[in-house]
């Protein structure tokens, strides 16, 4: 049997990023504030992980202008998608194994 | 390596996170219970108008104006209700949202709103081409059936409990449509008393 652990993912081992990851898939985009409001950190903080998600292609940028404020949306990629899916099975095996155990 | 405890930390913000986001958690069941009362007094009005301080009304004696008048007049309660009922809902919306640290006006709510108002705009337009019409009788079940579908529509971005109260709603509309001569004791029950106790419940589920 495969061990678990190939299914855990070395980035999304982050859980700031986990949590950016599992915001973007139940919605179709999410804008940066209200993403910054519900995981709750700082402005550069969640810059810097969107920037490891987006260098991963987990997660794509969409920028567009709402009058002349320029508006930032993310929206997670089939990539993302799949690896975040994978990651999650990972992590409920482990869980599943240890209470074996 | 990470032990148990941290993978079942992490499972667990998943879970809220996914909750969180999706859900417009700052919705009042306390407005609900305010809208239904506004909703039974606007009825109640409706109500001593038709059948106490015209008690010709249903008789020949009536002109055509003075019945236009009454109509009109019924129309203006019913936007005043729906008015107050909204500005009390963004009120203890507000509220509730600075209390629970978050904003009013997020990714989620406006979803929320943007589901809404489709089909609360079309089944205004719906309803107001029937009044032009005069197809008066029909108007109380559009406006409870679009409602309805207003809240199933926009049910999958805030509590469970609003698609119930959707499809009760609709229920409501198609009973409503088949007895057209109790359109105010329908509108009474839909918009007052499932209001009241739709928002009580969710009042004493998620504020307390």
């Amino acid at each position: 049997m495969k061990s678990p652990f190939e299914h855990l993912d070395k980035v999304l081992e982050h859980s700031i990023r986990l949590q950016i990851i599992s915001v973007l898939v139940v919605n179709d985009t999410y804008d940066f504030n209200s993403l910054k409001e519900i995981v709750g950190i700082s402005d550069g903080a969640l810059a810097s992980h969107i920037k490891a998600l987006e260098k991963e292609k987990y997660i794509t940028v969409l920028k567009s202008f709402v009058g002349k404020k320029p508006n930032t949306k993310y929206k997670v990629t089939e990539r993302g998608r799949t690896i975040f899916k994978k990651h999650l099975d990972g992590l409920e095996q482990l869980i599943k194994q240890q209470r074996l155990k | 390596m990470k032990d148990k405890e941290d993978y079942e930390k992490d499972l667990a913000s998943i879970r809220k996170m996914m909750e969180r986001s999706v859900k417009f958690i700052s919705l009042s069941g306390l407005s609900g219970v305010l809208a239904g009362i506004y909703a039974l007094a606007g009825s109640a009005y409706g109500y001593y108008t038709l059948y106490y301080a015209q008690p010709n009304f249903e008789n020949y004696g009536t002109t055509n104006q003075d019945q236009r008048g009454l109509i009109l007049q019924l129309e203006i309660v019913a936007v005043l209700v729906l008015l107050f009922s909204l500005g009390t809902g963004l009120i203890l919306s507000a509220r509730k949202a600075k209390k629970l640290g978050v904003t009013v006006w997020n990714a989620t709510s406006k979803q929320l709103l943007n589901d809404l108002l489709i089909p609360l705009c079309s089944g205004g337009l719906v309803v107001i081409v029937l009044l032009t019409k005069e197809y008066f009788s029909l108007a109380v079940p559009m406006c409870l059936i679009f409602y309805g579908l207003a809240l199933i529509q926009s049910s999958r971005n805030t509590y469970d409990e609003i698609k119930y109260l959707g499809f009760t709603e609709i229920i409501l509309g198609l009973v409503s449509a088949l007895l057209p001569n109790y359109g105010l004791i329908f509108s009474a029950l839909g918009f007052g008393v499932m209001h009241i106790i739709y928002g009580a419940v969710m009042y004493f589920r998620y504020e307390n």
